[in-house]
């Protein structure tokens, strides 16, 4: 099954739709099909040129079942979501688009909806965002017009009942896969599984996770959230991604919000001889530990700026199952056309003109 | 491999940069420097129960003088109105005047003091210690919420999806606007009832 989920005619439209499904994406097919899913995060460009989009989408081909584009990440200005989102579908990627409260207010958030919809963006992942003062323009001024809860209900408003905010029609809703973010690791703990509830009430049909670095307090929470009987009610993705190093590790604890690194994880990478293969060792274990606790749908792998180590990790990991996701293949329509290309280089022309001709002054030889 | 140093990011090298004199602006962020000191907000959300109780009278009283607003004019007391309204709920809340009020589903925290102004939980920002991500000595206000909101008869009012915040409202009288909607909620009812 190694061209699952794919549209037959071009590989970068919509697939058809399915009864009881939101999209026609990919992602939403293999976790309703109850697939354990793989996504990952793609390291936005600071360039305005396509391939080297087309370049970090190639690392994961094959791997993955969807790419994030993240909006912004940090509060640190990058190619935009839209546009990552716009290139990745050109190619057939199935893409999260990542919105995020923190630049844009309602009006724009909407637009930006409908275009990324009518792009092929068949996800949307809805964030609040990062304060501005954690980027490298702690100037800008923050929108956060909607938060992340309205946002969700802004989109699902939209796609199901075909309207703006405002009540005004619209006259084709975007057919997305709603998502949201959960952060099991920050105080306070006992509210975080209740916020995934108003989550899934505002929309959120699939959840991606923070980093996960401590597994019994992911177990804790997930315990907490099967009682509540949400994981039924959406496909919770656990967020996790190599360390590169100990003195990482620390940096990121005290300066990336709402990342919590046990100090047993940084003592165990202090402890090793190759730290960067450590960091990808733990990841593999987390992965190992993670895919077992029930309810758990998939992993979301944010491996920033060390992209080339997704397939590594999730081959070693083995969560796919020996199942193959999606990956750029030669487009059978474009195979076709390339076929006939040959054959019309190949043949030898026959001028119906000539031919006519030919046959007028051919004597006939007996 | 050794330790390998992290590469300064962009962020860092202009914090850097940043020219240092004599004067350093205290907090990060505008809604951190419009805070006066948290004693008095952490107070109220520790009585949050105690100040349910007296909003919830006090929105009787509100309500039963109706009349007396309406003979007024609710645009003609919404002046002296919004500067009580303002001036009290400044004092306890550090109220922002958002004027659609939803402390009693936020535990008495306003969530306008957030940074992000966020009206349906803490975001992932949180730090370990309950602090807020933007501004790192301001206890979370979620953190906050949570709390008083336990304490509270309504406690799972924190539970509801609230909507995006109209900006038209702003700097309106939230008590007016709550009075006149109940009273229009009553006046239906009852007409329902006659009929």
């Amino acid at each position: 099954m190694s061209q699952a989920d794919i549209n037959p005619l071009d590989p970068s439209a919509p697939l058809e739709p399915i009864p009881g499904h939101s999209s026609h994406g990919r992602l939403e097919r293999i976790l309703r099909r109850g697939e354990f899913a793989v996504t990952a995060e793609l390291n936005p460009p600071d360039s305005a040129n396509p391939h080297d989009v087309y370049e970090r989408a190639a690392i994961f081909d094959g791997w993955v079942d969807g790419i994030n584009a993240v909006d912004a990440s940090g509060a640190n200005a990058h190619m935009s979501s839209v546009g990552i989102c716009a290139l990745l579908t050109r190619m057939g990627y199935a893409p999260i688009m990542q919105i995020s409260c923190r630049d844009k207010n309602r009006i724009a958030i909407q637009g930006d909806v409908l275009g990324a919809s009518a792009m092929g963006v068949q996800n949307i992942l809805c964030l609040t965002g990062d304060g501005v003062q954690a980027g490298d323009q702690p100037g800008a001024k923050p929108v956060f017009d909607l938060d992340c809860m309205s946002l969700l209900e802004t989109i699902r408003i939209m796609r199901d009942n075909s309207k703006f905010l405002s009540g005004r029609k619209l006259t084709s809703p975007p057919t997305v896969f709603l998502g949201a973010a959960i952060n099991p690791f920050a105080p306070p703990h006992d509210f975080r599984p209740h916020r995934l509830a108003k989550k899934i009430a505002a929309g959120a049909q699939f959840v991606q996770s923070q980093y996960c670095y401590d597994v019994p307090m992911f177990r804790k929470y997930m315990q907490q959230v099967r009682d509540m009987g949400l994981d039924k009610e959406c496909f919770i993705m656990c967020g996790v991604g190599p360390l590169a190093s100990a003195r990482t590790a620390k940096w990121m604890r005290s300066n990336v919000p709402g990342v919590h690194i046990p100090d047993e994880i940084i003592k165990r990478l202090e402890g090793a001889e190759d730290q960067k293969k450590e960091g990808k060792q733990l990841c593999i274990d987390i992965i190992n530990e993670v895919k077992e606790i029930e309810g758990v749908s998939g992993i979301h792998v944010m491996a920033y700026r060390q992209e080339e180590f997704v397939a590594e990790i999730v081959h070693e990991s083995g969560v796919l199952k020996g199942r193959r996701p999606w990956r750029k293949e030669p487009n059978p329509v474009d195979e076709l056309v390339a076929a006939r290309m040959e054959e019309i280089l190949e043949e030898p022309k026959q001028v119906p003109h000539e031919l006519a001709g030919a046959v007028g002054d051919a004597e006939p030889s007996d | 491999m050794a330790d390998q140093p992290t590469k300064p990011t962009q962020a860092s090298l202009n914090k850097k940069a940043a020219q240092t004199t004599s004067y350093k602006p205290s907090g990060v962020s505008a809604t951190g420097r419009n805070a006066r000191s948290f004693a008095i907000r952490l107070w109220s959300v520790r009585h949050s129960r105690a100040l349910e109780w007296v909003y919830a009278h006090f929105a009787d009283v509100f309500l039963k003088l109706h009349p007396l607003w309406k003979a007024v004019g609710y645009e003609r007391a919404e002046g002296p109105i919004k500067f009580i309204e303002k001036h009290t709920k400044g004092f306890l809340f550090d109220c922002r005047m958002c004027g659609q009020c939803v402390l009693s589903s936020t535990g008495m925290s306003c969530p306008m003091n957030c940074p992000k102004q966020l009206r349906n939980g803490p975001c992932g920002g949180v730090r370990a210690n309950g602090n807020c991500e933007v501004e790192p000595d301001m206890p979370c206000v979620w953190v906050q919420a949570w709390s008083g909101a336990s304490q509270m008869k309504g406690r799972d009012n924190i539970f509801n999806v609230q909507k995006p915040v109209d900006q038209s409202l702003r700097e309106t009288s939230s008590w007016l606007r709550v009075t006149a909607a109940a009273a229009a909620k009553r006046d239906a009812a009852a007409e329902g009832t006659a009929q």
